[in-house]
């Protein structure tokens, strides 16, 4: 028996579930860092935590409000220089998976975080920027996006190309140089994607208790492929939920 | 040697106007009550770099201090927008802002270089983005060994560099420790700096994982207790997370924001 849950919760959880025990993670500020905080008291207790600000193995015992957060310093196993944690960390191919947000992702699964509207120099809406994510995105060896699926955000090409999934299909990623694998998954608030093997179209796999591949299509700026194993994504656990609850009620506390 | 001054003469003395200033601290160690007297000796026409413009930057864009931005994320961190930078870039209000934008292993790098006294730095980074095209400062470069395509980017040498840290002695060696972001580079990228100190001590007990500025590196150090605040001091105060919620409120209306700036920063008495 499963008590309530909302879609933003069944998303989290299903998030967590893609971190393997004992694999080492690049975590950014929000859903990513719930979904891998969540993952540690649940299903990966191993896994190794780091952080942009330098924080290599955290372990907090709360939700971090942000990446430079004192709790993060405290539980970590060692504190990094911000471009040590870039040029020695990241880099090289140390990250097993980065966990990434977007404000809107395409096809491909590139991600925009910079601007919406065509000019650049005149955006309709500012958005915050790259951060670390392009370097997360090309460097991590695979990338999980999390991410609410609405028409606004699944586009069929992004304003501005941030951070590349696939850039524009087969082959891009290598002859760009980029050392990752790229995105393995796409976790939303309706289901769950992954790239076509043959074509990097990201195709839905997955979906949530409630939801419909017919939502999913809704919700998507292109015509979405589904796959034909498709499947349904197991419910939050009491046990997810109520950790999930616990990290929630503790977000920024100190 | 640094010069032990008050905060209005260490502004004073490391910030004029049409000056390239960093202010650095990655959301701990952010040197707020710095850049509020930045604010109230009405420097104009700044280039601000950081690399997470915050609330910080969001006060000295809407208050009219800068004319270019050079950053790789603005954001109210767990939070949402700043609308005091949306307003500007959007809007050009109060006043047109002029954007260079990298990401942050850019950023770090471009720091490492100015520091380092080197003209640019490498890294394995941009290849597949837009950001090249619109900055100048990120450009493609071949390396002589293996022939690999690589990204450049020049290297950051502000004018003035100011930031926050725990304590500094009396000869004005500064210590600092916790998250300690890029401050170091920062302030050896930049031809002078401030730092904002919570206390001076006779003796500068070691701490787990510090960061030690030698007082011949820095220009000015300034005593400022709680001089982070919002942000915070580890070891001697915590981040404010309810004012950073309440600045989404606070900053989104112009009038209410002009009006906040006047009631906590132009007429709040400098600390010092």
């Amino acid at each position: 028996m499963t008590s309530e849950y909302t879609s933003d919760e069944m998303m989290a959880v299903a998030a967590a579930r893609q971190l393997r025990d004992r694999t080492v993670c690049f975590v950014g500020i929000g859903l990513p860092s719930m979904a891998a905080n969540l993952a540690r008291v649940t299903s990966a207790p191993g896994v190794v935590l780091i952080y942009e600000s330098g924080t290599l193995g955290a372990k907090p015992d709360r939700l971090p409000l942000s990446i430079g957060d004192g709790i993060l310093a405290d539980s970590a196993d060692a504190v990094v220089s911000v471009p040590e944690v870039f040029n020695y960390w990241l880099q090289p191919g140390r990250i097993d998976v980065g966990f990434l947000s977007a404000a809107q992702i395409d096809r491909f699964a590139n991600i925009n975080t910079t601007v919406i509207g065509a000019d650049y120099r005149h955006p309709a809406v500012r958005l915050p920027g790259a951060g670390g994510a392009p370097e997360i995105a090309s460097s991590c060896r695979e990338v999980v996006v999390v991410v609410r699926q609405t028409p606004r955000t699944f586009v069929d090409r992004v304003d501005f190309t941030t951070s590349v999934g696939f850039g524009r299909g087969p082959g891009d990623r290598q002859r760009l140089g980029l050392i990752g694998a790229g995105p393995r998954t796409v976790i939303t608030d309706l289901g769950i994607l992954s790239p076509n093997p043959t074509t990097c179209e990201l195709t839905l796999i997955s979906v949530h208790p409630g939801s419909t591949p017919e939502q999913a299509r809704a919700a998507t700026g292109w015509p979405l492929a589904v796959s034909s194993s498709l499947t349904t994504t197991d419910p939050p656990s009491e046990r997810e939920l109520s950790e999930l609850h616990r990290l929630e009620a503790s977000m920024g506390m100190t | 040697m640094a010069e032990i001054v008050s905060l209005a003469d260490g502004v004073a003395a490391v910030v004029h106007d049409g000056d390239v200033v960093a202010m650095e601290g990655f959301t701990h160690l952010i040197p707020f009550a710095a850049a509020h007297e930045v604010i109230r000796q009405e420097r104009r026409d700044l280039t601000l770099v950081r690399m997470t413009p915050d609330l910080i930057y969001d006060q000295l864009i809407g208050m009219g201090c800068a004319t270019k931005l050079v950053f790789s994320w603005g954001g109210n961190p767990g939070v949402g927008s700043l609308h005091r930078f949306r307003d500007a870039v959007e809007h050009a209000w109060p006043r047109p802002l002029e954007l260079e934008e990298h990401s942050h292993a850019g950023m770090a790098n471009r720091y490492v270089a100015g520091a380092s006294g080197m003209p640019f730095a490498v890294l394995r980074g941009y290849a597949g983005t837009d950001l090249p095209a619109q900055t100048e400062t990120i450009r493609p470069i071949t390396c002589p060994f293996t022939g690999e395509v690589l990204a450049a980017v020049s290297a950051l040498a502000p004018d003035a560099t100011i930031i926050h840290a725990q304590r500094a002695d009396r000869s004005g060696n500064v210590q600092m420790w916790g998250i300690t972001g890029v401050q170091k580079e920062a302030v050896l990228a930049a031809r002078r700096s401030l730092v904002t100190v919570e206390e001076i001590v006779d003796r500068l007990d070691p701490q787990p994982r510090e960061v030690i500025l030698p007082s011949f590196a820095v220009s000015c150090v300034a005593v400022v207790p709680r001089g982070s605040h919002p942000s915070y001091t580890q070891g001697y105060s915590l981040r404010d997370n309810a004012f950073y919620t309440e600045w989404e409120a606070i900053s989104r209306d112009r009038d209410t924001f002009l009006h906040w700036m006047d009631a906590n920063v132009l007429h709040g008495e400098p600390i010092s």
